[in-house]
């Protein structure tokens, strides 16, 4: 069993304390959702533990030839997705610029007409018999990553009169701690609807937002075949220094 | 002018959304088979030692309703506070669970082996926890909070030290409720709002 892998890291420094200011605002009347489901009371704040330094670790052996190409995996290979094919690929880092290796990247979306395939969701536009919608992969030791995939529909949400979220893709991060989890959406360059969505809104940060938005790679790209859309993240970094533990005498 | 500091700025979160499950716990979403192996599915395997436990309850919003659609994921130590990796740890215990609520009634169940202590970096000894962290639909960036344990010492714990609302102290301590049986709700709002961490 163990689904993790032993971690090479539990002496390193604290983990740098969060910037609240570079995330969504957590209460945003925009986000009707956002209202009754926000704490109204201060987070308690202390320097990290190996509670949240330490983290599940995760190999090779849990990925399937296909984890990470999401126009083939739905159906293990036999027949593509609809959509128009692009390639995201990007860097993880931390907080100190430094690469995060082997850090788990999984990735969900809608299908190119907007639907995802999940029980709950009931919008009309039709399930892609040839696409799932998720897939995963690790980073490799320089941090970087990719993945085969198409490109998103937008789609109607229920929230004010008349919403849509823009074309988006949902990541999520394990770093090398607990400490570090991050869930985020990758949105794509030129998207009229980045700008009238109330999701993307909680940022209110411009430049935090501007760094969830994709730009055509067309370097990246393969003639004949797909686009590549760039996609780097940070994650949470670890005080670096010598000075950590207080030592006999001081 | 002064020099650049050479750090960047972390990634700004982003709600789940209510089909977080698609990518993270498949067989939830309806999409059994996608992955050969999902992750988290346990946080023990057979033959975990300590005692196995079952921590029951909800994620409640702040008119009281319960979530259908929060995702969870715990992480904790082995019996003895040994987590994976570190040296003469239990093979059986990988630490690490993802679990949801249950889309009709909202309910979660955590079975898993009953946490040691651990150290802080300092020295003081934090008494037995487990790191919870819980996004959704709605939820702007997860939140982070612990369970402890009624019928643990939690004393001298650093963390519970610094509540300066003793009131609030429940919120972060699961009751028994039978033998291996404990209750903890996540009240994300409200009079009985849980004490949310930054760490």
């Amino acid at each position: 069993m163990p689904d993790t892998t032993p971690d090479t890291n539990t002496d390193a420094g604290p983990l740098i304390p969060r910037n609240r200011a570079a995330h969504p605002q957590v209460h945003d009347v925009e986000y009707k959702t956002s209202v009754p489901r926000s704490p109204r009371w201060p987070l308690l704040s202390m320097e990290s533990t190996p509670s949240e330094e330490t983290g599940p670790r995760f190999g090779h052996d849990i990925l399937g030839e296909y984890d990470n190409n999401l126009i083939l995996n739905w159906t293990k290979g036999a027949a593509p997705a609809i959509g128009e094919r692009i390639r995201v690929h990007g860097r993880v880092l931390d907080e100190n610029a430094r690469p995060v290796p082997h850090a788990l990247v999984e990735v969900w979306q809608a299908n190119a007409g907007g639907r995802y395939r999940h029980v709950k969701d009931g919008y009309f536009a039709p399930l892609d018999p040839n696409f799932g919608g998720c897939g995963r992969t690790l980073t490799d030791s320089e941090g970087y990553y990719e993945f085969l995939t198409i490109r998103p529909g937008a789609y109607p949400w229920p929230n004010r009169g008349n919403d849509w979220r823009p074309m988006h893709i949902h990541f999520s991060l394990f770093g090398h701690s607990f400490g570090q989890r991050l869930i985020t959406q990758m949105y794509f360059e030129g998207d009229p609807l980045i700008d009238q969505c109330p999701i993307a809104a909680t940022v209110k940060d411009r430049a935090q937002l501007d760094n969830l938005v994709a730009p055509l790679d067309l370097g990246q790209s393969r003639p004949l075949d797909y686009l590549a859309y760039k996609f780097d993240i940070v994650l949470r970094g670890r005080r670096q220094t010598m000075f950590e533990n207080k030592l006999e005498g001081m | 002018m002064v020099q650049k500091l050479n750090s960047l700025v972390e990634s700004a979160s982003q709600t789940a959304g209510p089909y977080v499950h698609i990518g993270c716990m498949p067989s939830y979403a309806g999409n059994a088979g996608a992955y050969d192996c999902e992750i988290g599915e346990s946080p023990i395997a057979e033959g975990a030692k300590g005692e196995i436990i079952e921590i029951t309850g909800e994620v409640i919003d702040g008119t009281a309703w319960a979530l259908r659609d929060a995702m969870l994921e715990s992480w904790q130590p082995d019996a003895a506070g040994k987590f994976p990796g570190q040296p003469g740890a239990d093979p059986n215990v990988s630490g690490f669970c993802r679990f949801a609520v249950d889309p009709d009634i909202g309910k979660f169940t955590l079975r898993t082996v009953k946490p040691g202590a651990v150290t802080t970096r300092n020295g003081a000894m934090q008494a037995p926890h487990i790191s919870l962290w819980i996004v959704a639909r709605g939820i702007n960036i997860g939140l982070q909070t612990r369970i402890y344990f009624e019928d643990e010492d939690n004393s001298s714990d650093p963390l519970l030290a610094r509540i300066e609302q003793k009131n609030r102290l429940g919120t972060l301590v699961a009751k028994k409720s039978g033998p291996g049986q404990y209750a903890f709700d996540v009240v994300l709002q409200g009079d009985r709002e849980t004490v949310f961490l930054d760490i």
